[in-house]
């Protein structure tokens, strides 16, 4: 085999190799997709059915109240506390980990590592593990069914990893651009507001990203410590489609889209700020 | 008026001393160069004197204030950074009005007060540039012009040319003297490099761990070194320094070779001192090809070991007293390894330091 054939298979074993990854993260989710559009009846047909044969937004007007063989189920009610749950803990988390960030980058205080490794410790015990020692607290100081009590389990377990990731983006940006902007008649903070934070912006872009997804997308957490529609989250709201013999597919799967749709359009619109790169240039190169 | 005054101001990080107290006056339009090796706290001194250090104990004056607890935007100083610290989200023009703006003065004045930087430093194609998309000098000039729109005091230059190359580096060092002449305001200029120091600097000072060793014009520090540390870091090739025992009016080297007493130095060494002979490779020349006939020379013959041709003269590598000696051959011709040559010793330019101490046992 010579050696430009040998080039060509590879490239094709690893575009193939390529395909089936991404076969086996797609499907999945593309089955939910197709699923919302077909009736309940067609889920679990024998042989299965992979293209709706009449697509319709059947579920989408059941789940909000508008079918007639269907008991509403709060979806909006749902879909706001996720909405406050999710970004009131995403920007408290993006505040602390900008602040901790920043020092953790810039400052030298005692206990620094150790601070920071316990931060990084923090987030190798598994939230679940959390859940009694959670729920045993809050339902002393009266947070179960409150949105404050998950936003407060979110912010704790958000802030360990924009803590990190803010950091790494600050040590990228030369202290001497805050330096400079200092020399030129700014306060400490006015350079911060003015030279890093713009510079920083995609690494903070990035881990409100994550902040806001880990929120929006927990269950384990939200199921234990929420009731009724004063605090449900979405995916929480999923568990209203099972009921004692039966699980609504097609219903869950609607809903699940909608559940997808806003995490997609934020990361949409973000993404720009993910592309990192922003201070080339800047210092010598 | 902006002189600039430290007085016995020391530098601590916890318990370490970095700066030792250091008295140092800065005349107002002068030109005033820190040098000295790495860790020597030039760099530390200046960021004292920008207020991005804070001082651990004595006081900077910059005009009659003294400015100690001042915020660095307090100190009307500008600074250029080695890296230039340029803000790659702004344009030049954004990047040379940052300061103004943010003293707020009027649009009218920064569009002008830019323009003027602009045009003194060549930027005027430039300005709606972003730094990415400068090349190495253009960069080195915007942070040039970010430090003069502001009309500060005093400049500080912490190693600005150390990311140019050598063609570059030349050249930006005229432009930095020029700039200096043109706008006429106090510099304090910290760099490694003596070349740097010689050439841009009114005065001279060299740093070593954080004491002041030698203030002086270059050509003072150049012709009167305090001491051998001064000595082999000012001048290029540095300054060969040969141990030996003066020995009734002979500098006697280690291998028994001797040179008679410098004449204007016989009255400051005694009688079995141990002391240090220094002597430029410029003073060390093979005869009919040195500079000019020097009015107190002696002679010696030695073998080159080595040549560098730069062109206009000949670096000689050769051996005193078994230590290596550089000399220089003007006017070259081409110089074979082996070849044993007569050189002429500049006698009334050698220096002598005291052994022990490392001082110039010159008083004066």
């Amino acid at each position: 085999m010579n050696r430009s054939l040998r080039k060509q298979v590879g490239a094709v074993a690893t575009w193939l190799l390529t395909f089936l990854l991404m076969v086996i993260i797609c499907v999945p989710g593309l089955w939910v997709v197709l699923t919302a559009f077909r009736p309940n009846g067609e889920v679990l047909a024998k042989p299965p059915v992979w293209i709706p044969e009449n697509p319709s937004l059947n579920n989408f007007a059941k789940i909000f109240g508008y079918g007639a063989d269907q008991v509403a189920i709060p979806v909006p009610a749902y879909f706001a506390n996720s909405l406050i749950i999710a970004l009131t803990s995403t920007v408290i988390a993006l505040l602390i980990g900008m602040s901790g960030g920043y020092a953790f980058a810039r400052y030298r205080f005692r206990f620094k590592n150790g601070l920071f490794l316990g931060l990084m410790l923090s987030r190798t015990v598994p939230g679940i593990a959390l859940s009694l020692p959670i729920f045993m607290i809050w339902s002393r100081i009266g947070l179960i069914d409150a949105k404050m009590g998950l936003i407060i389990v979110y912010v704790a377990m958000n802030v360990p990893f924009t803590i990190w990731l803010i950091d790494g983006f600050f040590r990228q940006i030369p202290k001497e651009m805050s330096e400079a902007a200092q020399v030129d008649g700014c306060t400490r903070w006015q350079a911060f507001w003015k030279i890093e934070f713009p510079l920083a912006k995609s690494g903070i872009a990035s881990a409100g990203i994550f902040a806001f997804l880990t929120s929006w997308n927990e269950y384990a957490l939200a199921s234990n410590l929420t009731r009724s529609t004063d605090s449900k989250t979405l995916p929480v709201g999923l568990m209203d489609f099972t009921a004692q013999f039966t699980i609504d597919w097609a219903g869950m799967s609607a809903m699940a889209v909608i559940i997808i749709i806003p995490a997609l359009i934020l990361t949409f619109l973000v993404q720009k700020h993910l592309i990192a790169g922003l201070t080339f240039g800047g210092v010598k190169g | 008026m902006a002189e600039i005054t430290l007085n016995n101001v020391i530098k601590r990080y916890g318990k370490t001393e970095v700066v030792h107290g250091i008295n140092l006056d800065i005349a107002h339009n002068e030109f005033v160069v820190l040098v000295g090796p790495s860790g020597c706290g030039k760099s530390t001194t200046l960021r004292m004197i920008a207020g991005l250090e804070d001082i651990s104990d004595g006081a900077i004056s910059i005009g009659s204030d003294v400015v100690n607890d001042l915020p660095p935007r307090k100190r009307n100083i500008s600074m250029v950074f080695q890296n230039y610290a340029l803000y790659p989200h702004m344009s030049v023009r954004e990047n040379l009005g940052f300061g103004l703006k943010i003293a707020k003065h009027d649009d009218a004045v920064v569009t002008e007060r830019v323009n003027e930087a602009a045009e003194i430093l060549g930027l005027d194609e430039l300005l709606e540039r972003t730094p990415a998309e400068l090349s190495g000098g253009q960069r080195q000039r915007v942070a040039m012009g970010r430090a003069i729109v502001r009309h500060p005091q005093a400049f500080l230059f912490d190693e600005p040319l150390s990311n140019l190359d050598a063609k570059l580096r030349v050249q930006m060092r005229t432009e930095i003297k020029k700039l200096h002449q043109k706008v006429k305001t106090t510099v304090v200029y910290v760099t490694h490099d003596q070349v740097e120091a010689m050439t841009l600097a009114d005065r001279i000072v060299v740093m070593k761990d954080g004491y002041i060793e030698q203030v002086g014009t270059p050509m003072d520090v150049f012709n009167h070194p305090v001491n051998t540390f001064v000595a082999s870091f000012i001048g290029s090739p540095p300054m060969n320094l040969l141990p030996a025992v003066i020995k009734g009016g002979q500098v006697v080297f280690v291998d028994g070779k001797s040179l008679p007493v410098p004449a204007r130095l016989a009255a400051c060494v005694t009688e079995g001192q141990e002391v240090i002979f220094g002597l430029r490779p410029d003073d060390l020349t093979p005869v009919g090809h040195g500079i000019a006939e020097s009015g107190d020379s002696a002679r010696m013959t030695l073998d080159v070991v080595l040549s560098e041709p730069l062109g206009t003269e000949t670096i000689l590598y050769t051996s005193i007293a078994g230590q290596e000696a550089q000399g220089k051959m003007f006017g070259p011709r081409n110089v074979t390894p082996g070849e044993t040559l007569e050189f002429d010793i500049a006698m009334d330019k050698a220096h002598l330091f005291d052994a022990a101490s490392g001082r110039s046992v010159r008083v004066d």
